[in-house]
């Protein structure tokens, strides 16, 4: 059931891409349609996967050559993430909704992105994972090119060349993994369990682990990050903080450590205080963690406060896989959901909501527009999402973190000491963007009550989206459990070797 | 040998010479007086209904083969040679397709009958197993090649390619022979087998290294690797589109297939390998009896031509001549997939087909094939598009494609398509053809050489992306500066949508394509 989630998502990209131009209306309809389905595809296989472990879906041989089977199969882990995606192009969807230009070929990329995002989390075959990994790498580009805004042609080229880099590293440790095993299978299952040498592992984790990590946003390789989102339309910014860098962390995780994990032993000697592989990208998610944070807390553009955030969450994620225990990697798994929706609530505000109306992301510009009193849907949005981004209780953020810290105190306390500094001026970076936009006192701008400077009405599409995200994000924060029962047992077997 | 098992063998070559024959006294006997565009339809779709008899008579003579000895043959039907010039006269069939809108010559008779003259010579290249042979064939292909060059007699950039191609194809032509010339001084054989043989016995003396130097420098110019390649971003600018296709597939899939001729029988491994296949623990010692000498020569030319092609393609302006760098690119991924393909091969002979095993040297043969013959179909595609655009818009430039989206949405598409196939994005399939030629090499011998050239191989195919999007983003992203439609005759977009249509489906159903080529292999 949850393959059709993919193959919706293509046959919608397709039709898009068939429509006659000048049915703006029509297109988007149809891609709410496709989008609402898959949503509801995603949703059911969550409920009807609830306390089972990994199930198959499809198996055919694909290439019988190399032994590469069409294996679409889903555990705990894949459908909390098929879930975000389909959450997140409903969302996109509707804060795409006064896309003018080339609509139908907007939402063909969008579509067309989101299929190869399902893919991609729901396939258990290395090489049709790198697949579905490839494929949505051109629509991103696409898709920040065309409809994007600063320096639109430079990012999207940025982040196309640096996702291509990081696949290309992936694919050679693929390769090499491949040729290595001597195996005729090419399943992840049956890969994790052919026993690849210890000093193989040793160099081709890191190789994969980083290719995939670039696309995670890890520090400091992320630089493609803020660039993009700030130049993304906003659906493919929600799309790209959402669920792509999410390609990333679930590629690290599924392939990187399921495939590799002896590449994270000790090496036998220590170097400035590294002693592994897992020190060191355990640092780098660190330093990512505080960096972004920082960054963000400088940025005068509302949009970049929002991205560098991006890169701060997502060196959560990359420290609780780092961690290697139950508690912490799950943890990762939660916050990838978590930020995830979060993310793409805070850049929905902020690229839609405000931007649109106001046409300005330059924070020192909206702090003489008052814009608590004349859009105060969007201040009270922004509130409620600022706070689940802090990782307040009560927001699925919090209990991300909190177990992403626990498992990580478990191996290293340094790490906490490290990350519970970039957790304070996340406080501080929110606080002061929330402040700024919203609930400045500064002099009106002459400007504000002239005629033709009134901002237009909030939507049906706009509210519905916030609804939709700020009630994910409740949901998971008031009672956890529902994605913990799902997703604990599957980072048990994975963490226990490669799968049931 | 007798005349019938010649003709038998031959009938696909015989059947094209036949074909040329009848689309010239067609066209001179007959259409003299027609208009210009009755006799091009007629004189392709002859061409075409040539290659579709060629085609027929290749399932007729398949597995035969002729010579004095039955041991060693002069041609032999069987094998990767009857992928290849199926391939062969299928590509040429497309190439003559896209004539039917061109207006470069009014000798359109004469055209397709060179046309069809070069494609047989390319099927005895194909198929030839010794020295003598494989130059006749060679001179067959290269001079029709050099006439179709030079076929738009109104334009200067035509004349000048042609002479450029020219000088540079005699003098390689010389070189080959002169290589040949050592072998049979040599050994006192011109058959391949027969050359091995005598190189096995008597130990590899240094004069075969001089004399297989001679050689790759002879189809090195064919394939355009560096630094045999000067003439390749020249032709490809200058000559008409269509005939451009034709030299940078069919010659391609014709001087390709003969690469692998020669390194099956030449690259013979002594005896087994054995040590750890383990890729990064192999010591260099190893690399010596992984890699035989003579491979080593193509990898230094398949290393320097992946580098060339795709730096110097980052600074092209003109889209053909970026299409030319680009295959300079692609023949040195190829010439990496020919370097490892025979270093099993005295142990691969025993073929197990259940569960997709397959002996090594028939994995990287088969990578081989399938990689040229999808590039020559990707890039016939990609001069139709060219060629559309350029009438339309007078020139190649990367900024007359501006805007292409708007002026004709299905040919932005097909380009669309075929660059990011180029590229190797899945799930096209320009993606599975350079992932079976490194998963081959690396399946084929272990050890840090061949590593590095696959990572340095992929690492180079990320730049390249770059160059084709800088294409894409004109047609799709950038303005356009003029939004007057560009009209394509009908035949020309139905051949490039059932190209595209064939990258997308051959891509997304990979096992197709590799089937067939390993079915072409005798079993056993």
């Amino acid at each position: 059931m949850l393959a059709w989630t993919i193959y919706l998502s293509f046959a919608g990209a397709l039709l898009q891409a068939l429509l006659p131009k000048g049915k703006a209306e029509l297109s988007r309809w149809l891609a709410l349609g496709f989008a609402v389905a898959g949503l509801a595809l995603a949703v059911a296989g969550f409920a009807v996967g609830m306390g089972q472990g990994l199930t198959v879906i499809v198996d055919v041989p694909w290439v019988p050559a190399m032994g590469i089977h069409y294996l679409l199969a889903a555990d705990g882990i894949s459908r909390v993430l098929v879930l975000l995606t389909g959450l997140a192009a409903v969302a996109g969807v509707l804060f795409s909704w006064n896309i003018e230009l080339r609509t139908n070929e907007f939402f063909a990329f969008f579509l067309a992105l989101i299929g190869g995002m399902y893919g991609v989390f729901l396939s258990f075959d290395l090489f049709l994972l790198f697949v579905f990994y490839e494929i949505a790498i051109v629509p991103k580009y696409f898709l920040i090119s065309i409809w994007g805004s600063t320096r639109r042609e430079y990012a999207a080229m940025k982040l196309a060349l640096y996702s291509f880099a990081g696949s290309a590293m992936v694919l050679i440790g693929l390769l090499a993994a491949y040729a290595t095993s001597g195996s005729h299978s090419t399943g992840l299952i049956a890969l994790a369990h052919a026993g690849l040498p210890v000093s193989f592992q040793m160099w081709c984790f890191p190789l994969v682990f980083t290719g995939f990590a670039i696309l995670a946003g890890m520090w400091p390789f992320h630089t493609w990050a803020p660039t993009g989102h700030v130049a993304a339309p906003t659906a493919a910014s929600m799309l790209l903080a959402g669920v792509v860098m999410k390609l990333g962390a679930y590629g690290c995780l599924r392939v990187g450590i399921a495939l590799f994990p002896r590449g994270l032993d000790p090496w036998g000697f220590s170097f400035i205080g590294l002693g592994s592989w897992r020190d060191v990208f355990a640092w780098l998610a660190v330093i990512g963690i505080v960096y972004g944070a920082l960054v963000a807390l400088a940025q005068t553009d509302f949009k970049f406060v929002i991205g560098y955030s991006s890169v701060s969450h997502m060196g959560f994620v990359l420290l609780g896989l780092m961690t290697l225990n139950q508690i912490g990697v799950t943890g990762a798994v939660m916050q990838m959901f978590s930020h995830g929706v979060i993310a793409g609530l805070l850049f929905a505000i902020v690229g839609r909501i405000v931007y649109e109306r106001t046409h300005t992301r330059q924070l020192a510009e909206l702090e003489t527009m008052h814009l608590s009193k004349r859009l105060p849907f969007a201040a009270w949005a922004f509130v409620i999402a600022g706070m689940a981004s802090m990782g307040l209780p009560g927001f699925s953020g919090f209990v991300a973190e909190l177990q992403v810290l626990v498992g990580a105190w478990k191996v290293n306390p340094g790490w906490v000491a490290a990350a519970g500094v970039g957790i304070v001026v996340g406080v501080a970076y929110t606080w002061r963007a929330l402040q700024k936009a919203f609930f400045s006192d500064a002099p009106p701008s002459p400007h504000l009550h002239e005629p033709g400077h009134e901002l237009a009405a909030i939507t049906w599409p706009e509210v519905t989206g916030v609804v939709l995200l700020m009630g994910a994000s409740l949901v998971v924060g008031l009672y956890p459990r529902i994605l913990l029962d799902t997703i604990e047992p599957a980072v048990k077997a994975l963490l226990a070797g490669g799968g049931q | 040998m007798n005349y019938w098992d010649l003709f038998h063998a031959t009938l696909p070559v015989t059947a094209l010479e036949i074909a040329a024959l009848v689309v010239l006294i067609v066209d001179l006997g007959f259409l003299r007086k027609a208009a210009l565009n009755v006799r091009v339809t007629t004189a392709a779709l002859l061409g075409v209904a040539g290659c579709g008899a060629a085609l027929w008579g290749l399932t007729l003579s398949a597995g035969q083969s002729v010579g004095v000895n039955f041991e060693l043959p002069l041609l032999t039907e069987s094998g990767g040679t009857v992928a290849a010039q199926a391939g062969i006269l299928i590509l040429t069939a497309l190439t003559l397709l896209l004539l039917i809108d061109s207006v470069f010559t009014r000798h359109v008779g004469e055209y397709v009958s060179v046309v069809l003259m070069a494609a047989s010579g390319g099927l005895i290249v194909a198929a030839a197993q010794d020295l003598l042979v494989i130059f006749i064939g060679l001179e067959l292909l290269s001079l029709g090649l050099y006439i179709l060059t030079a076929f738009a007699k109104s334009s200067g950039k035509s004349a000048e390619a042609a002479l450029k191609y020219y000088l540079f194809g005699g003098m390689s032509a010389a070189f080959l022979l002169f290589g040949f010339s050592y072998f049979y001084g040599l050994t006192g054989s011109t058959n391949l087998k027969q050359i091995q043989w005598s190189m096995t016995a008597s130990g590899a003396s240094p004069m075969f290294y001089v004399a297989w130097i001679l050689v790759v420098a002879g189809l090195g110019f064919k394939v355009a690797a560096v630094p045999f390649h000067l003439w390749a971003p020249d032709t490809y600018e200058g000559a008409p589109a269509p005939a451009a296709a034709f030299i940078a597939s069919v010659s391609k899939v014709a001087s390709f297939a003969l690469l692998l001729t020669i390194s099956t029988n030449w690259f013979v491994q002594s005896g087994p390998i054995t040590g750890q296949r383990s890729v990064v623990t192999a010591a260099l010692r190893q690399y010596y009896a992984t890699w035989p000498p003579l491979a080593t020569i193509l990898l230094v030319v398949a290393a320097a031509s992946m580098i060339v092609g795709n730096l110097a393609a980052l600074a092209q302006v003109s889209v053909r001549r970026l299409l030319a760098y680009s295959a300079i690119a692609h023949a040195g991924y190829i010439l990496l997939g020919i370097a490892a393909h025979p270093v099993y091969a005295g142990q691969g002979r025993v073929i197990e087909w259940a569960e997709g095993n397959i002996g090594p040297a028939y994995l990287s043969a088969n990578a081989v094939l399938y990689y040229v013959l999808t590039y020559g179909l990707t890039t016939i595609g990609a001069f139709g598009v060219v060629a559309v655009v350029e009438r339309a818009t007078g020139s190649d430039r990367m900024d007359s494609f501006l805007g292409l989206h708007k002026r004709n949405p299905v040919l932005a598409a097909v380009l669309l398509v075929l660059f990011l196939s180029l590229a190797g994005i899945p799930p096209l399939v320009g993606f599975w053809a350079k992932f079976n030629l490194f998963a081959a090499v690396l399946g084929a011998s272990a050890g840090a050489a061949p590593f590095a050239l696959v990572a340095l191989a992929v690492a180079l195919s990320a730049v390249s992306l770059y160059y084709y999007l800088q294409v894409l983003k004109r047609a799709y992203v950038m303005p356009a500066v003029d939004e007057t439609p560009i009209k394509a005759h009908p035949v020309t977009l139905a051949v490039l949508v059932v190209i595209a249509a064939a990258v997308v489906g051959l891509g997304c159903f990979p096992a197709l394509l590799q089937g067939w080529i390993a079915s072409c292999y005798p079993l056993g």
